[in-house]
């Protein structure tokens, strides 16, 4: 290992971890728009949006990021859609996160008992009062291991953004990889940028259900 | 049919090589799913020891496995042990070094939560019974076991199918590589080759994780 080759490459990873950071907080937060919708549309029970809704889980659950990748980036320019590459990976994220959250939301759902919104109600709340005040935050609470486990696995996901040319981490290891063949120094790099993305949110999450937990019992 | 590029899969052998690298995708993910599972099972009742040191050591594997991207450790195993060992691994024997190494630890995990899930009472009343703790094992514990990971691991099949896709990346020939080479070859005659390859391929992985999705739900309710 060559020290002074690492602090050479130090910045050009700073730079794609910001972007890895940038364009995964983008696509985690998409997941989570798409994903509240989503379960919402399907424990309401809207019809014919639900069918919709079930075929959009069911078909980005059961293919790979990378080919929806493809897909989006080189395909659909095809029939007219283009977009920057950054556009692309936050939405693919969203897309694929958003079909996960809303089976995780949806289980937080169904675990409210009816009780509660039916109390809720007949303390005079609106509808929407009941769902903000009531029932979002205790489903919100059942499904945070969920969640936390969604959220890391979309961080991790973003390792494929290289094929839509994003200079993420995986892009910058093996082009530096291809150009100066110190291997060693830029896996090295590679496995420690991902730890410091990647690490904070893990720990983040188990001091969550921990206290979650603690919540629980705590009643 | 021309302008959005499905023409191209009809011309000569082209939607069977789109197979072809299909095959070899699911044959990585099928060989990777049948040692992790091999391997994963011994790995679960370790991480239930009664020791200490032991289920340390499991739980860095774990956590380990969890936070670095399969795409990292194939990185690492393909071109990292090359630059440090010397090995000269071909690219589909690390696919399937990282994919055994990610799903036994996975597998281990399903196995040691479908463990500890059987209620304690289940062990007592075997023992009140008299049976023995091999009998008990076989014939209480085991069953129960069984049919809480079989869902499970089905689940754990399609993720290693979807994983695959990867593998394009340390350079194997699977159905993108192969769906971009159908795209080049026919660029001239066909520039819009790219929709129809990529909505097909799209289409395959769809058709393979889907059906076995479904069963591990069907299989979840049933045994539930």
């Amino acid at each position: 290992m060559e020290k002074e080759v690492i602090l050479q490459y130090l910045p050009l990873y700073r730079e794609a971890l910001l972007l890895t950071l940038r364009i995964g907080w983008q696509g985690v937060f998409l997941a989570f728009l798409f994903g509240l919708a989503c379960a919402l549309i399907r424990h309401r029970r809207v019809p014919v949006l639900r069918h919709v809704v079930t075929v959009y889980i069911e078909f980005f659950r059961n293919t790979p990021l990378l080919v929806q990748l493809f897909f989006l980036y080189f395909a659909l320019p095809k029939i007219g859609i283009r977009m920057t590459p950054e556009v692309c990976g936050s939405l693919g994220l969203g897309l694929l996160g958003g079909a996960y959250m809303a089976e995780t939301f949806r289980s937080g759902l169904e675990s409210v008992a009816p009780i509660q919104e039916e109390s809720a109600l007949s303390l005079g709340m609106t509808p929407l009062q009941a769902f903000w005040h009531v029932i979002l935050p205790q489903a919100f609470t059942a499904s945070v291991t969920g969640i936390v486990a969604n959220v890391i696995f979309l961080l991790k996901e973003t390792s494929v953004f290289s094929v839509i040319s994003l200079m993420d981490l995986m892009f910058t290891a093996k082009d530096l990889i291809g150009m100066y063949a110190k291997t060693l120094e830029c896996l090295t790099l590679l496995v420690v940028f991902y730890l410091i993305m990647l690490l904070p949110v893990s720990l983040l999450g188990s001091y969550l259900e921990r206290r979650l937990r603690y919540a629980e019992y705590g009643k | 049919m021309t302008n959005l590029g499905l023409d191209v899969l009809f011309k000569g052998s082209n939607f069977l090589r789109l197979l072809g690298g299909l095959w070899v995708a699911v044959r990585i993910s099928l060989v990777s799913v049948a040692i992790s599972i091999a391997l994963g099972i011994p790995a679960g009742i370790l991480m239930t020891s009664k020791k200490k040191g032991i289920r340390v050591i499991f739980r860095i594997y774990l956590e380990i496995v969890r936070i670095m991207p399969q795409m990292v450790l194939l990185f690492i195993v393909y071109f990292g042990t090359t630059r440090v060992f010397g090995w000269d691994l071909s690219a589909e024997a690390s696919a399937i070094i990282v994919f055994v190494f990610w799903g036994c630890a996975e597998m281990g995990d399903l196995v040691r939560g479908a463990l500890i899930s059987i209620p304690k009472i289940q062990y007592e009343s075997a023992a009140a019974l008299g049976m023995d703790q091999m009998t008990s094992f076989r014939y209480v514990i085991l069953p129960q076991t069984i049919r809480r990971l079989i869902p499970l691991s089905i689940n754990l099949i399609t993720r290693m199918i979807k994983t695959t896709s990867l593998v394009m990346m340390i350079g194997i020939v699977e159905v993108l590589k192969v769906g971009q080479q159908i795209i080049e070859a026919n660029r001239k005659a066909s520039p819009n080759a790219a929709f129809g390859v990529f909505a097909v391929v799209l289409l395959m992985y769809f058709l393979i994780c889907w059906p076995v999705s479904r069963l591990a739900v069907y299989l979840e309710k049933r045994w539930a």
